[in-house]
């Protein structure tokens, strides 16, 4: 079971029907229900559980998408195994997601506290964080590269501005990676922040006020009411954060394409080359099966970890 | 901090200034967009740094829709995204209300099946997916970039938490007055969703109109691009041409922005209460 639908099933209150149990017809609900989910069923099953499947399969093949394929076995598997690129782009997929998740996080959590009571302009600034969230990788890319352009972008523009020197975004490996990062941050604070926001209506102030008059300082407010209370709220967004790291694309294809070098290279950028590029597209299945098995067992791990926590409390 | 009253006020103003700074740095790269969009090259690029325009003009616009036939590519996006948006949302709100309002065996497994396909990533399926599509004779067609992506399961996963909210006796009183099941639906349960409605409607336009690596590979015919395509195509071929970038990287999010702000307060009521907390 994925950790995201562990925490809707267990967060939430599941209906009760005892009403219904009793009535006559259950067999017909069901039968509506079934006809009702039919559409969507019908669509999952045909353009994503397929491909998936074939997803396994192929990676047992090696393919070029014409002509036959010819059967190799864990063939694939093996070559990965001594792949430096592709050993690079796990490593650059786990060093991306294990920085942009927290500190989007931590970030989105601070606006979210500090707008959670009355003030001027609340709207619009809640907007202004929002905003860039909206915009497409693609854009954000084709910006990203302007503003961190090591010539002309306004970046390092700056920098040298006030006497710095300007810094190697795009030409070496880890200020490239830092750049993407950042630009990842900027889009993502937004979206941590709106979520944090709905669930702090739910944080009853009177326990705040409480803690407030035992002599509570707010940074204990913090850590010991606020930061637990909002727990599931935030072993969603890890989640959510996790899986859309792992899925990253259109921002680094269109900014880096996986450099300089491999640099910047992710599982899915590398799947992509591989599969369409490359034209080995057993290959680039093998690549995505282990990137799907990751995300799975990472979200597992995450959600028994969390299950075990609760328990102890 | 000697009384409560007091220590809010300081932290009223501290906070106010950091928000405020915040939001200055989350704006500067677009306000720098807008900039670069309204100045000619030469400008930006040597001298003096400069942090408003100096001769404000449009040429970098019509520069843009000269390289490369923009107002194609946006009629594109629109017709591709209204069509999805209204497509997916259908599809979600029906499958919610059935996981979230139906007994029947089998629904949690469905539920966890539907969700888990969150964890796919769609660029490792794309190879099968495209070479079923091209099986169905679909590429260069919007088809083939409207119906893969029309079940979604994030929406169903809002729409269910969301309408374990409403009332069984709401619906059960439809039922007995002898209101059958699409009928419960269309008059009794979306009235009562429009918060998630909204943020349905955002969510989705603001999916399918970002779209870019699906259209990419379905989509080779230069007529039917859409709008990040376009973008990606004159970052490729125009790459220093800045001012007609980032010119078309902000009409280009205009769209989104517009609905964004259209439906903007009861996107957060829907946040809320679609159990996204």
């Amino acid at each position: 079971m994925t950790a995201a639908a562990q925490t809707a099933v267990t967060t939430l209150p599941t209906p009760s029907t005892p009403a219904r149990r009793r009535r006559r017809g259950a067999g017909r609900d069901a039968l509506a229900a079934w006809g009702l989910l039919t559409p969507n069923l019908l669509l999952f099953g045909v353009f994503l559980l397929l491909p998936l499947a074939a997803t396994f399969w192929l990676s047992l093949y090696r393919s070029s998408g014409f002509g036959p394929r010819e059967f190799v076995g864990t063939g694939n598997y093996r070559e990965l195994a001594g792949d430096g690129t592709f050993w690079r782009s796990a490593l650059n997929t786990a060093v991306y997601a294990g920085i942009t998740v927290p500190v989007s996080l931590v970030l989105g959590l601070g606006v979210a506290l500090a707008m959670n009571r009355p003030l001027r302009g609340r709207g619009f600034l809640r907007a202004v964080y929002y905003l860039p969230y909206v915009i497409s990788g693609v854009v954000v890319a084709v910006a990203g590269r302007y503003v961190f352009n090591e010539n002309v972008g306004i970046v390092n523009r700056l920098l040298r501005a006030v006497g710095l020197p300007g810094v190697a975004w795009q030409s070496e490996a880890v200020p490239a990676m830092t750049a993407l990062v950042l630009i990842s941050v900027w889009t993502k604070v937004g979206f941590a922040m709106v979520v944090y926001l709905a669930a702090l209506q739910n944080v009853p102030k009177e326990y705040l006020e409480a803690a407030s008059t035992d002599g509570a300082n707010r940074w204990q407010q913090l850590r010991h009411i606020v930061v637990p209370l909002l727990r599931p709220t935030t072993v969603f967004l890890v989640v959510l954060g996790v899986i859309e790291s792992f899925q990253v694309f259109d921002v680094v294809y269109v900014l880096t394409g996986g450099g300089p070098g491999n640099a910047t290279e992710m599982l899915v950028t590398y799947a992509y080359a591989e599969g369409f590029d490359a034209r080995r597209q057993g290959y680039a299945a093998a690549i995505g099966v282990l990137t799907y098995l990751v995300v799975l067992v990472l979200t597992a791990l995450w959600w028994r970890r969390q299950k075990a926590q609760e328990a102890a409390q | 901090m000697t009384t409560p009253r007091t220590g809010g006020a300081g932290w009223l103003s501290w906070r106010a200034v950091a928000l405020v700074l915040g939001a200055l740095v989350m704006l500067f790269p677009l306000y720098w967009m807008l900039v670069t969009a309204f100045s000619d090259t030469g400008t930006l690029t040597s001298g003096p740094l400069r942090l408003w325009p100096q001769h404000p003009t449009l040429e970098a616009f019509r520069r843009a829709f000269g390289l490369l036939p923009f107002g194609r590519f946006f009629v594109n996006s629109a017709a591709i995204a209204l069509v999805a948006m209204a497509l997916s949302v259908t599809l979600n709100l029906l499958a919610g209300y059935v996981l979230a309002k139906y007994r029947f065996r089998g629904r949690q497994a469905v539920f966890v099946l539907i969700l888990s396909t969150l964890m796919i990533p769609v660029q490792v399926v794309m190879v099968p997916q495209f070479q079923l599509v091209a099986g169905l004779g679909w590429v260069d067609s919007y088809w083939s970039v409207i119906v893969p992506r029309a079940a979604e399961a994030f929406g169903i996963f809002l729409c269910r938490q969301f309408m374990l909210g409403i009332p069984d006796e709401v619906l059960e009183a439809a039922r007995i007055d002898g209101a059958g099941h699409l009928r419960v639906f269309w008059s009794v349960v979306l009235p009562m969703s429009r918060p998630l409605i909204a943020v349905l409607v955002i969510l989705t336009f603001m999916y399918r109109w970002n779209e870019f690596a699906w259209p990419l590979i379905v989509l080779n015919d230069q007529s039917l691009f859409t709008v990040p395509i376009g973008l990606a195509f004159l970052q490729g071929q125009y790459g220093t041409d800045y001012p007609a970038l980032m010119g078309m990287a902000l009409l280009s999010t205009l769209p989104i922005v517009a609905v964004f702000a259209f439906f903007q307060r009861q996107f957060v009521e829907g946040v809320a209460r679609s159990g996204l907390r």
